[in-house]
């Protein structure tokens, strides 16, 4: 039995787990504001808030629920705009906004827009005009052009700063952001998990020994897009919420990461900021908000999509990943051994990534990505680099590139190539040289061979010139 | 004033299509489409399909009882396919269950058996093959010929522009319900409640008197549900008809994509001739329009490139030849602009290609040959002009000299990005060119407790049509837009409506609704002036004294509603609207009206292709400026500034949401959207994940819009001119814009007239000695 709040109603549903929560809140609860624009989490239209319990604390971010199975909302509290809405029919600042700026026309879009701008309002991220036009990276508008949306968004920095002293979700009640019932959530999501620990405790929530193949499922963002109606019914092992694989850690050598890390929890750790100085500038070329709110590392290196950017990034990183299956026996691969021919990877069905490494060591990252649109689209190619320098001379290398053959790929011979050299015009071009024999590049929607091949030779170069300036006149 | 639907919409509880509730029995279709874009249909297996879970019924073309066609203006589009398949996505079969994913999961176990025929997807290939939709049409002012002959310069060439998906958010749909006796009452995501409702009545045989349709808005239409959403409801009407059940067709987005035309893509050959004070004396142009594989609203969309093949110019000789060839793709549609758009990419190409070669700035050639009144259009209408006035406003408000130097110094300090700047002049005609098209009526009801309810042929589709007829029956009748209701637009209501298109739908159907509740003003005023007559109601003037009840045998005109209450001779009388109202009703007199309004003086004659087709042209310059990486070819839009011909807008926040939402279409169609079909018509860019359209962070940085100062009358309601196409076509400029970065950085290269101008496109010019 599935068992969360949506909206301010304890559910329970003995509905198939892999029901999307789109379908279950419209047709099965008839709240019909969330709306329905694409069932591929490219267009806004059907995003809600999930608060998740974190430790003491309760925690919002957007998903958009066409992507998003039932059984990712277990414990959770789901809110559509039904949950958000003023009983006296008035509106809350975000709907006032949208409204005197506007910001809708046909309206199909509009509920996307308010979830998302609801959520930068409740959210603990600084109210700058960044992070306002950010919150609605995820959210497609065909009518407005998107100015008036913008100036509805920028105009709520200053409600949505505006604290109580309280925690956000106290400021966003005393704000009128959201109603009053959401200041005991966190009660009434404790007592469900904890009702839901014993019987977690009581029992084997392993698969059982006779079934074959269990296919997982963590964010769902690229099971759900590939075969929708497969996944209402397919009987798949939830890694999504495993606390036991959502955690970042630091050692002396290593960074460790659990398979269920989603790219958000990147851009809000602090480690990474650390280590990443341009963190957000790259990872906001990942998909969009609410998708980096459920998309995992694992799920981005399982799906082995040619250009997959998380794994562009961690093969540059030279990241390992751990596999284990239900026996719990694990294993260590380096994830650049991982792809072994288009979406074939050294890895038994049954076995899982639980865990990801790499080393500190480098001293240098970059990534870099072109798309049709630069935000919220798929890469025609991509390229990370990591380096180690030490002074002029780059002790060694690791670089990666995606879109240009037919699994993700580690640049072992360019890698190879620059250690030892110094920055130079000439070493760039004699790698370049060295990149275009390790691709084979397929002509496709996102471009012709000859394109990715003259773009990843702009990128490869483009590394040098963002981290060094290098002059390649 | 706020669009009237805002606060449902912020609220998520506006009513679109899928959110209808549905009625005990519905079943949900699916249509099973053809894999194939050409060949002969020998066989379509549904035995698999019928035994499926919950399935009720499989329908094919043999099961009509009516005509089995759609085709609007030319009978050649089956509503199934029946002896052969055109295009990839035509519809073949239909399924009908009793839930949308048993519909889904049925419908992949259809199985059809197709004899492949040649495919044609490229649209010179089909006019080499003489397959045309129809004969082609002509332009003719002057003496082409002739007059390049005394050019002292002439260039020739081939510009090619993309098509363009409309992604309305919300995607086609239909629901249908059986009525008593045999009828339909149909909910429609259509521009076209008619449309929908004649098309029903062709593929049932049952009479139009018998099927209502009912729209209470789209989520977006752009076009692209003026004549296509006809599909969706004539195959839930059919299934309706066979099943006796109400049915249900909401199309998932790839559904959309795949089996719907888009926007016209078209390829132009043109030559320009000018003389040595860059004046263009000639100017020729071969147009080839991608129709798809039906007519569909192809012909009028051609027609509309041949009336904006010289955009806000004039040129003295002007030959213009267009051809609509048939392919083996989607039909395509409309999409705001309607060819327009396209005959003006194709004279910007040419002017472009002519400054290019003298070596003289582009908008210097655009300069010099803006029409001015009097000038007269290559399909004889005689210009009432503002290009020059919104050119030279948009020049001296946002100082173009100083954009373009500012441009020029930051491309001599840096290397790898360049910026480029372009002006983007556009002259729009506003009227559907199909004359008898200008036509409307609206039905004005006055209830007694004083609150208003009007229906019209306009669709609301996010535009703020029905804002605007709000706005104006509450003007005329003095009452706040709360007591006014813009109702669903209903067959029953208003019959023979033209689609919500052509930007001419406030127009026209503002208009009907002013005479209506000018009429109903008029009979109020009446009864007012007898209340006013027996005394019982006080006059009061400005300086405190009663003035009396009105003279006997005084004039009517004495009496005017101004915030509810009756004036009498510009003074306060204690009557109010809702006494009026209600003495009216006692009185009997009719506090209801039905207005027809048709525009006057337009006319236009395809025998000679000549008349005067336009109520009268929008006007507008923009100025585009944009930023190339030239490192990684990729580009932003800086900003769009634009000098706009709104005559006196009706709303200006509507209006400026027009206006914006039009560029950054136009830009998406200029820049990221390509609409992709491989050499087998199959449809490559068929999601959003593969067809890009603008998010928040491709918008321009900045647009401006300033309004065009004049005072020239027009047709439209309250002298407001028709604002949801034209700001489309100042996207144009940033393929231009793009193009002068290009340059900048890579001089020897000549840039092919090739639209959208992608990334790709862009990396590849930047290189192209080294690609090439
Ligand atoms: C709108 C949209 C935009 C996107 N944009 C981008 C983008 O810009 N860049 C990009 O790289 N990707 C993008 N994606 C793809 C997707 O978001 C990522 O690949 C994401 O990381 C997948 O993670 P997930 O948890 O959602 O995977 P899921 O869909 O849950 O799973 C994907 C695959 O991984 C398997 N799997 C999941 N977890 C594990 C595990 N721990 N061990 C073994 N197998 C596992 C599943 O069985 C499945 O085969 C986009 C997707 C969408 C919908
Ligand atoms: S419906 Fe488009 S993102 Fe979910
Ligand atoms: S208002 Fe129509 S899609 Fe945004």
């Amino acid at each position: 039995m599935i068992k969360f709040i949506l909206n301010n109603q304890s559910v329970e549903t003995a509905l198939p787990k892999g029901t999307t929560v789109l379908d279950f809140v419209r047709y099965h609860k008839n709240l019909k504001g969330t709306k329905i624009g694409c069932r591929e989490g490219d267009c806004g239209a059907c995003t809600i808030l999930v608060g998740e319990l974190a430790g003491e604390k309760l925690k919002y971010r957007t998903m958009t629920s066409c992507l998003m199975p039932i059984s990712n909302a277990d414990g959770k509290h789901i809110v559509t705009v039904e949950g958000i809405n003023r009983d006296d029919g008035g509106l809350t600042p975000v709907q006032s906004a949208m409204v005197e700026t506007s910001g809708t026309q046909c309206g199909f879009c509009t509920v996307g827009f308010v979830m998302s701008l609801t959520n930068f309002c409740i959210d603990d991220t600084p109210k700058t005009n960044e992070a306002a036009i950010s919150a609605i990276d995820g959210n497609i508008c065909r009518c407005t052009g998107y100015k008036s949306i913008e100036r509805a968004a920028l105009s709520l920095c200053g409600t949505a700063a505006r604290r109580n002293g309280d925690a956000e979700i106290h400021s966003a009640i005393g704000n009128e952001i959201v109603p009053e019932y959401f200041a005991n959530i966190k009660e009434r999501l404790s007592e469900i998990l904890n009702s839901r620990f014993q019987i977690a405790n009581s029992s084997n929530r392993n698969p059982e020994p006779g079934i074959q193949n269990p296919k997982f499922l963590s964010g769902g963002t690229d099971l759900y897009v590939q075969r929708p109606e497969e996944m209402v019914y397919a009987d798949t092992e939830n890694l999504f919420d495993s606390a036991a694989l959502r955690f970042i850690n630091e050692t002396d050598e290593f960074i460790e990461l659990g398979a269920s890390v989603v790219v958000t929890d990147l851009l809000e750790s602090d480690v990474f900021n650390r280590l990443f100085p341009n963190l957000y500038k790259h990872l906001k070329l990942v998909s969009s908000t609410p998708i980096r709110n459920m998309a995992t590392l694992a799920g981005n290196f399982v799906n082995a999509s040619p250009i997959g950017d998380m794994t562009a990034w961690f093969l540059a990183l030279d990241a390992e990943i751990e596999l284990s299956d239900a026996r719990s026996s694990t294993r260590t691969l380096p994830l650049k051994d991982f792809y072994l021919g288009y979406k074939q990877l050294a890895k038994r069905e049954d076995e899982f990534i639980s865990k990801i490494r790499f080393r500190k060591d480098f001293t240098h990252f970059n990534f870099e990505k072109v798309c049709k649109r630069t935000y919220l689209d798929i890469a025609s190619v991509n390229t990370a680099i990591s380096l180690k320098m030490s002074g002029d001379v780059i002790e060694h290398a690791h670089v990666s590139a995606g879109g240009v053959f037919a699994t993700p790929l580690y640049l072992r011979k360019t890698s190879e190539f620059l250690k030892g050299k110094e920055i130079s015009a000439e070493t760039i071009a004699q790698a370049n040289e060295i990149i275009q024999t390790e691709i084979s590049p397929i002509p496709d929607v996102r471009g012709s061979a000859e394109y990715k091949r003259l773009l990843l030779r702009q990128l490869f170069t483009a590394h040098f010139v963002e981290l060094f300036k290098a002059n390649i006149q | 004033m706020k669009n009237v639907d805002s606060k449902s919409h912020v609220r998520g509880e506006s009513v679109y299509l899928d959110d209808v509730p549905l009625l005990q029995g519905t079943l949900f279709a699916c249509v099973y489409d053809s894999p194939i874009a050409h060949g002969k249909l020998k066989n379509v297996d549904i035995s698999e399909a019928e035994k499926a879970d919950g399935v009720v019924r499989v329908i094919t073309a043999k099961d009509l009882i009516g005509e089995n066609q759609i085709g609007g203006i030319l009978p050649d589009e089956p509503l199934l396919a029946d002896e052969e398949v055109h295009f990839c996505g035509m519809p073949v079969a239909l399924v009908l269950a009793e839930t949308e994913e048993q519909a889904h999961a049925a419908a992949k176990l259809i199985k059809a058996e197709i004899d492949p025929l040649e495919i044609v997807t490229d649209e010179r290939e089909a006019q080499a093959k003489n397959e045309l939709i129809a004969p082609p049409k002509h332009f003719r002012l002057g003496d082409a010929e002739k007059a390049f002959a005394t050019c002292e310069h002439v260039f020739e060439g081939r510009a090619d522009v993309n098509g363009q998906e409309h992604l309305y958010i919300e995607t086609q749909g239909a629901y249908t319900i059986p009525t008593e006796q045999g009828g339909l009452k149909i909910y429609s995501s259509t521009q076209g409640p008619t449309a929908v409702q004649r098309a029903v009545s062709r593929v049932t045989a049952i009479p139009m008197h018998q099927i209502e349709v009912d729209v209470t808005r789209l989520g977006g239409g752009f076009g692209g549900k003026e004549d296509q959403a006809n599909a969706w409801s004539a195959l839930c009407a059919v299934a309706t008809q066979l099943t006796k059940k109400p049915v249900k067709y909401a199309l998932h987005r790839m559904e959309d994509m795949r089996m719907t035309g888009k926007r016209h893509p078209y390829s132009a050959d043109y030559r320009i001739g000018l003389d040595k004070d860059l004046k263009i004396v000639a100017y020729q142009a071969k147009f080839y329009q991608n129709a798809g594989a039906a007519c569909d609203l192809s012909l009028p969309v051609l027609e509309r490139t041949l009336f904006h093949c010289t955009n806000s110019y004039f040129i003295p000789n002007v030959s213009a030849t267009a051809y609509s060839c048939k392919t083996n793709l989607p039909p395509n549609t409309a999409f705001r602009g309607f060819g327009g758009p396209q005959g003006m990419f194709v004279i910007e190409s040419a002017i472009a290609h002519a400054a290019e070669k003298l070596g003289v700035s582009k908008n210097e050639i655009q300069r010099k040959n803006l029409i001015r009144s009097g000038d007269e259009f290559p399909y004889g209408q005689i210009a009432e002009s503002e290009a020059e006035a919104s050119w030279t406003q948009a020049d001296q408000q946002y100082d173009f000299a100083k954009l373009q130097a500012e441009a020029d110094e930051f491309n001599t300090q840096n290397k790898f990005v360049k910026k480029g700047i372009a002006l983007m002049p556009i002259c729009f005609g506003i009227s559907f060119t199909k004359t008898p098209m200008n036509q409307a009526r609206s039905l004005v009801h006055v209830y007694t407790d004083g609150s208003v309810a009007v229906s019209t042929g306009a669709v609301e589709m996010g535009q703020g049509v029905n804002t605007k007829i709000a706005q104006v029956a509450a003007k005329i009748f003095s009452q706040p837009i709360e007591r006014i209701k813009v109702h669903t637009t209903n067959t029953l209501r208003i019959a023979n409506t033209s689609p919500t298109a052509a930007s001419a739908a406030a127009d026209l159907n503002g208009r009907a609704t002013q005479m209506a509740c000018e009429t109903i003003l008029e009979r109020l005023k009446a009864v007012a002036q007898e209340m006013l007559k027996d005394g019982a109601y006080r006059v009061e003037s400005s300086n405190g004294n009663a003035a009396g009840k009105p003279s006997e045998g005084g004039t009517q005109s004495g009496v005017s509603f101004e915030n509810g209450f009756v004036f009498y001779n510009g003074e306060p009388t204690s009557l109010d609207w809702l006494l009026v109202v209600n003495e009216a009703y006692n009185s009997r007199v009719n506090l209801s009206e039905h207005a027809h309004y048709a525009t006057q003086g337009i006319n236009f004659d395809w025998s000679i292709a000549k008349g005067h087709p336009f109520a009268y042209h929008v006007y507008g310059t923009a100025i585009v400026g944009v930023t190339v990486d030239c490192l990684r070819g990729i580009y932003e839009v800086d900003y769009v500034k634009c000098c706009h011909d709104f005559g006196t807008s009706m709303n200006t926040s509507v209006d400026f949401g027009q206006i914006e939402g039009g560029i950054v279409q136009g830009l998406g169609w200029m820049t990221m959207e390509e609409v992709f079909y491989d050499s087998d018509g199959r449809l490559r860019s068929n999601a959003l994940s593969t067809y890009k359209i603008p998010d928040v962070y491709s918008v321009p940085k900045e647009i401006a819009i300033l309004p065009l100062e004049t005072s020239r009358e027009n047709l439209a309601v309250f002298n407001s001119k028709a604002v949801g196409e034209p700001p489309l076509m100042y996207g144009i400029g940033a393929y231009f814009a793009i193009r002068e970065a290009v340059k900048a950085f890579n001089k020897q290269n000549f840039v092919k007239f090739d639209a959208p101008f992608t990334p790709e496109k862009v990396l590849m010019n930047l290189y192209s000695e080294i690609s090439g």
